[in-house]
């Protein structure tokens, strides 16, 4: 998106768009048309509208496994992104990413990534990189509350902090680590990882954009200005499944009463209550037909080439054997 | 002409490219120091801002050079111990090597993974003597093994400059090694073309790093009664399968010598390709490390799995009996 999304209209557009985008992308997993299912981010739109409205357009991200919402809101079109989660050329990673791992450089999403945490030291090395050049641009890693129990993730911290590096280091603290909760696989807390390192560190209620964008606001203009890394807990709810597979599966972790609770604060109807209600109706139905639009282009997209399957394993354009003669 | 030790070589490689290009930077665990010696003097020249002293925490710099090469550096990492890539396996081999592929081309990850000793180091024991080259070759991450002064340079120079992840691996059986070179001969080392360092009629010997040695010294002690070829592959991925027909053609016999495990090792691969795809006259056979071996520390033991001259030779020599 190239609209600015730092005001009231522009977090509730983002958060319409990224909740409507999933619910899409849920629709086409059950009928097929998107294999491999996904991990959807509904409830979780306020922490990637209030962040990335908080960047500029040459700031970089990287991303989750659960990652559609950061990749939408640092302004990928949603058109080439449900093209590239239907597998067809024409989407972010010419259909050889998915879901996991789409990216966008073009406008600062340098992947998301379906390794926990593994991408906390990437966006943390190209913020070090950008410093380095001269540039004041910063990068926002995105992790979830299960990242913050992996080695390199707290090894990161250190490395961050120790070299001052632009980074904001963003925990989207969703209550589970697939069917974990905090309180079963964390000892300790999250900001508390970040006092161990000196980091700065606060919670902030990651149902609602505008307390995101303005926590974020603070941590980018810090990394901009000098002063190093700054963690940002968002605590909010994840509303749907871990993954779609749990359609099929059904593990049982939390209650219908506890969703029903999550739901209740819901970042769509937050961010609503904001705007007036023509206006609020005015954008579902931009998105929405933006969103209709955006399905069309992707199923309107060719499938790959079987004979192209390892086209750019190797950015020198180096060939790899056939596997069968 | 200067005598060239091959740890010398590293170390003007990476000051030489460093000096051509801006965007090459050196992170490790005591480089500053160069407790290897490959980065010594590259702080005093460069500054802190290209050559880093990292924390002791690999995982969080491999993935750092991942995000500071895409954002437009060439950082060379260093390890101290082979062992160490095991715990980065996931910061090479799942992340570096996969963003081009996965990004559908949208980002190259040009970052050089120096290992200045790997393989025995005499009596440094389980931890300490691994030589993970087929580990690296097997998931198709570029990956080098000089096995002199004058190509390590040479590979080391084209790894850095490579837009690609490229894992060099140093055997420590030839950092000692020393080549009378002209300075003005060094020149970069294509990946992915093998070298012919001595031309023979009988049999192929491939080996692999500090072995081709070994494997010249067999081939003088069988000259008379056997003419061996001994062909270095130089990078084990990309290999260099046409050299190795192509030498294959002359001999039709081959025999291949390397410091790694058998099973899956890249010693297996070489056979199988070239059962599949060559001209051989008689069964290939393979030196190698025992299947699963962990170095044991006692001299004798740490020595009794690795390939030696003894077992080449004798591999040799039933190999051209066979055919």
């Amino acid at each position: 998106m190239a609209e600015p999304a730092a005001d009231p209209v522009g977090l509730y557009r983002t958060v319409s768009l990224i909740r409507g985008f999933e619910q899409r992308a849920v629709a086409l997993v059950r009928t097929g048309v998107i294999r491999g299912g996904i991990h959807p981010c509904t409830g979780q739109e306020a922490v990637a509208a209030g962040t990335c409205a908080a960047l500029r357009p040459d700031d970089v991200i990287t991303s989750t496994h659960r990652g559609h919402g950061h990749v939408l809101a640092k302004g990928a079109d949603p058109a080439r992104m449900m093209a590239e989660l239907a597998g067809r050329t024409t989407g972010l990673n010419r259909g050889r990413g998915g879901s996991m791992h789409a990216a966008d450089f073009g406008v600062g999403i340098l992947g998301a990534d379906a390794i926990v945490g593994a991408a906390v030291p990437i966006a943390t090395g190209a913020a070090w990189a950008f410093r380095r050049a001269g540039s004041d641009r910063v990068a926002v890693a995105y992790f979830g509350d299960g990242a913050v129990s992996q080695g390199v993730v707290l090894e990161t911290f250190n490395l961050a902090a120790l070299w001052r590096v632009p980074v904001v280091l963003v925990c989207e603290n969703n209550g589970f680590a697939t069917s974990m909760r905090p309180a079963d696989t964390m000892a300790g807390s999250v900001v508390g990882r970040a006092a161990a390192f000196g980091i700065p560190a606060s919670t902030v209620d990651g149902m609602d954009p505008q307390a995101v964008l303005d926590a974020t606001a603070e941590a980018v203009a810090r990394a901009r200005s000098g002063g190093g890394p700054s963690l940002l807990e968002c605590a909010t709810y994840r509303f749907d499944a871990h993954h779609t597979w749990e359609h099929t599966a059904r593990p049982r972790y939390r209650t219908d009463e506890e969703v029903a609770e999550g739901k209740a604060r819901d970042p769509l109807e937050i961010q609503g209550a904001r705007i007036p209600a023509a206006t609020r109706a005015a954008i579902d139905a931009e998105t929405g037909a933006r969103l209709d639009e955006a399905v069309r282009f992707a199923l309107a997209g060719p499938h790959p080439d079987p004979a192209t399957a390892l086209d750019h394993l190797y950015a020198t354009g180096m060939r790899a054997r056939a596997g069968a003669l | 002409m200067p005598n060239l030790s091959y740890l010398k070589a590293l170390n003007r490689a990476i000051g030489d490219e460093m000096e051509r290009d801006a965007a090459v930077c050196v992170l490790g665990e005591d480089v500053g120091v160069a407790v290897s010696y490959a980065t010594a003097g590259l702080l005093r020249r460069f500054g802190r801002d290209r050559v880093l002293d990292t924390p002791i925490s690999e995982q969080a710099f491999t993935g750092f050079a991942t995000g500071a090469a895409m954002a437009g550096m060439r950082p060379l990492v260093e390890f101290q111990i082979p062992a160490l890539l095991f715990l980065v396996f996931e910061q090479i081999a799942n992340q570096a090597h996969k963003f081009s592929l996965m990004t559908g081309g949208q980002t190259r990850v040009p970052v050089t993974y120096l290992l200045p000793g790997s393989g025995s180091r005499d009596s440094w024991a389980g931890q300490h003597s691994d030589h993970p080259y087929s580990l690296f070759a097997h998931v198709g991450v570029k990956t080098v093994v000089p096995a002199t002064a004058t190509d390590a340079y040479g590979l080391l120079v084209t790894a850095i400059r490579d837009d690609d992840p490229v894992v060099v691996f140093a055997p420590s059986g030839a950092l000692g090694l020393r080549e009378v070179v002209d300075f003005a001969d060094l020149a970069p080392v294509p990946l992915g073309v093998g070298r012919v360092h001595r031309a023979g009629a009988d049999v192929t010997v491939v080996a692999v790093g500090h072995l081709v040695h070994d494997a010249l010294a067999v081939a003088e002690d069988l000259a008379g009664s056997i003419s061996v070829e001994v062909f270095d592959p130089r990078s084990l991925y990309p290999f260099d399968w046409q050299g190795l027909a192509a030498s294959l053609e002359r001999t039709g016999r081959l025999v291949v010598v390397d410091d790694s495990n058998r099973s899956c090792g890249i010693g297996a691969e070489i056979l199988a390709t070239a059962a599949e795809e060559m001209r051989l006259i008689a069964p290939p056979r393979r030196i190698t490390r025992p299947d699963g071996a962990v170095l044991p520390f006692a001299r004798e033991l740490d020595l009794a799995c690795q390939p030696t001259r003894a077992q080449l030779r004798a591999a040799v020599e039933k190999t051209v009996g066979a055919g």
